[in-house]
């Protein structure tokens, strides 16, 4: 044929429709107003995971499980030998084989907080790296809030602050006349300085990206050899049926 | 070896002697037209995922919880436990969508090409029951991992049967077995999703190709390759443009098999929630019926159908309105054939009028996804400024695309009734094959 067939008149429009869907991603959370701090979490940085782990083990593991974790797959995922987790991670008397649960009872935590500490095992797949990474990012001293801290990315938050001693403490800078924050000032460093704590805090979102899922890190080792393989078939497959389709006129 | 075979196959033969007949007239005497472009590859393509989900779930459901209590862990479980488990589960959640990849260019192909035109008008319907039963198997399916997506999907989905006036309340409590998506529920549609409509679509998609193999398949020219010249290079009294099934047809098939899995493989090792599209962020949060999602919304196959629905008012007191909205939506594709009188198939040959009308018809369906999607409540005040107010914007919008959808069909029928449409030449014989 001469005229160029309809498919391909029509692909413009195909592919414009494809790149508006992909640009208009389903937003992973409600609060995302577009001010979500890009968190760079890189699951394939083991050094990373590892120094996540830590972090979660020292500060979070308090109050919240990751139930769909256990220490042993967690030590083979980011190279750390049984005894490497079962000192330095494992402080609740788990086995190895055990999932991470905190020791913190629901009902008391329901009470302390006002609402039990969730669990964070599927935390990033549920809102997003970006999104946990901001809220470490801004939580500020708020005299007003019972629990003494308040955060701009989930406002009202109960929990409290459990990074204060390595971000500092931020204050709110309103705008004149009115209760909304403009802005976070950091009034007292911390132990880390600022870009160092933002590393901590990928580091700890990366920690919790791959947890929300650890296959991850298959999926991208085997994918590559499933493409090529793929590829090769296809080929294999077109060189054949050119073959037979020679003598088709 | 080929002794070994050979005589493998005499013995069957002598015991079975009507198989060979069966393959000779289904594969290597079945004379397809050579002019099949890509828009034919969906058939096969949809074979093979149906294939794929019925593997792959078969493997899902040795290691699934359909109880409410255990559903949603029982999926954890699967990701993390089970050898290979997230890799059966990915292949089945990509599956689900690229079937409707798939389904929905198939079926633009057969009303591009006019193959729901006689004499194939039982493919056709067979093909749109098909269609029905693919919906509901999803649906279900989307269900059972039990998530707070899931759970309000379900909540949503069995409400529209609660609008039909005077027994939906109580239809709607039949359906769910409870008041509200419960455990009851998932027992029973989990039964429905791994046997009850399988088996359903099996039987159909038998009778949907022996259905066409008895008519004989179209082509992109329309040209009915059977009442054509006859005689070619293997049979004498076959049609001239045909060539047989296999081994051309199954060579080719397999090249877009490649492709497709290509595609496939990428989505399932590189972006298996394909940006919140495939697999929702929602979904990873257990089902909570004290934690309503920020947004409701179907998955994206369903989200057109879903937009007639939400775009259609109540009135006199019902909001029954929108279901018979969304199911006459679907009734009008069934009677294609009868709505479509055009003497002449392809689009290739059909008056301007049809080539205008079904490309607005395309941007419409694809602008009701749109605004299935919410994707509109984020687009129009980019647009247009934020100040808009988005819902009046999303109704207008919607409702000029959801009577753009019906107007499709009235326009059809009008224009190949009342004889407006000057059709082209259609060619003796096809014209082009690749
Ligand atoms: C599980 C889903 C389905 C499967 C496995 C399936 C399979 C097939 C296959 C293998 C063919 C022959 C190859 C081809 O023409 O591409 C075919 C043809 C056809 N199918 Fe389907 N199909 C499915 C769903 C549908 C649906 C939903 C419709 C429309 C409502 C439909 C309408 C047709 C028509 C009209 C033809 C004849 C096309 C022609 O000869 O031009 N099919 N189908």
């Amino acid at each position: 044929m001469t005229k160029p067939t309809l498919l391909k008149r029509l692909f413009p429009a195909f592919a414009l429709s494809l790149g508006l869907l992909l640009a208009g991603q389903p937003a992973a959370h409600a609060e995302d107003d577009g001010q979500l701090m890009a968190s760079g979490a890189n699951i394939r940085d083991q050094a990373s995971l590892q120094r996540g782990a830590r972090l979660f083990f020292n500060y979070c593991v308090g109050c919240h499980s990751l139930k769909y974790l256990r220490y042993s797959r967690m030590a083979d995922d980011l190279g750390l030998t049984e005894q490497q987790v079962m000192q330095n991670l494992d402080f609740t008397g788990a086995k190895f084989d055990d999932p991470v649960i905190s020791h913190m009872p629901a009902e008391d935590a329901a009470k302390w907080f006002g609402k039990a500490p969730p669990d964070l095992s599927l935390e990033v797949s549920a809102k997003g790296a970006d999104y946990i990474y901001t809220y470490l990012n801004t939580f500020y001293l708020d005299p007003k809030s019972p629990i003494g801290w308040n955060n701009t990315t989930l406002p009202n938050a109960a929990m409290p602050f459990p990074l204060w001693e390595l971000q500092g403490e931020q204050t709110a800078v309103t705008r004149p006349g009115s209760d909304e924050v403009e802005k976070l000032e950091l009034a007292h460093p911390g132990k880390l300085t600022p870009g160092e704590y933002q590393q901590a805090t990928r580091d700890l979102v990366n920690f919790l990206e791959y947890v929300s899922e650890p296959a991850a890190l298959q999926r991208h080792h085997y994918g590559v050899w499933v493409l090529l393989f793929l590829a090769l078939f296809t080929l294999l497959a077109y060189l054949l049926k050119k073959e037979y389709w020679k003598d088709v006129h | 070896m080929a002794n070994v075979f050979a005589s493998i196959g005499d013995w069957v033969n002598e015991r079975a002697p009507g198989l060979m007949p069966v393959y000779r007239k289904h594969m290597t005497e079945y004379y397809a037209p050579k002019n099949f472009n890509l828009w034919y590859y969906f058939g096969s393509l949809a074979l093979l995922v149906l294939v794929n989900q019925i593997v792959t779930g078969i493997f899902l459901t040795m290691n699934y919880d359909p109880s409410a209590a255990g559903a949603f862990d029982s999926v954890q479980y699967i990701m993390r436990d089970v050898e290979w488990g997230w890799l059966i589960r990915y292949m089945h959640t990509t599956g689900a969508s690229l079937f409707f990849v798939v389904v929905f260019l198939h079926m633009f192909r057969g009303i591009m090409y006019g193959s729901f035109k006689k004499p194939r008008e039982l493919v056709w319907l067979l093909g749109m029951l098909i269609f029905l039963v693919l919906m509901a198997e999803a649906f279900m399916g989307y269900v059972l991992p039990w998530g707070n997506m899931s759970f309000w999907g379900a909540k949503v989905i069995v409400s529209l049967f609660g609008t039909i006036p005077k027994i939906g309340p109580a239809l709607q409590e039949w359906i769910m077995g409870d008041f509200l998506p419960a455990d009851a529920t998932l027992n029973r549609f989990f039964a429905l999703h791994v046997i009850a409509l399988p088996i359903v679509l099996l039987l159909l998609v038998v009778l949907h190709l022996a259905a066409l193999h008895e008519v004989g398949s179209n082509n992109p020219d329309g040209v009915d390759v059977k009442h054509g010249p006859k005689g070619n290079r293997w049979d004498a009294l076959k049609p001239a443009d045909g060539i047989p099934f296999h081994p051309y047809y199954t060579v080719k098939d397999l090249v877009g098999v490649g492709f497709f899995l290509l595609i496939a493989a990428f989505i399932i090792f590189f972006a298996p929630t394909f940006g919140g599209w495939f697999l929702e962020h929602d979904n990873s949060i257990a089902a909570n019926n004290l934690v309503t999602p920020a947004q409701i919304k179907p998955v994206w196959y369903f989200t057109a159908f879903y937009a007639i629905v939400r775009m259609i008012p109540s009135a006199f007191g019902t909001a029954v309105w929108g279901v018979i909205g969304m199911f006459g939506s679907i009734a009008l594709l069934f009677a294609l054939p009868w709505i479509d009188a055009g003497p002449v198939k392809s689009i290739r040959y059909r008056g301007t009028g049809y080539k205008v009308a079904l490309t607005i018809f395309v941007v419409a369906f694809l602008c009701l996804m749109a605004i299935g999607m919410d994707l509109t409540d984020e687009y129009f005040p980019k647009l247009f400024g934020a100040g808009i107010d988005i819902t009046l914007w999303d109704n207008v919008f919607g409702r000029i695309m959801t009577l753009t959808y019906f107007g499709f069909f009235v326009f059809l029928w009008l224009y190949t009734h009342l004889g407006w449409e000057k059709t082209k030449p259609v060619p003796e014989r096809v014209t082009t094959h690749d």
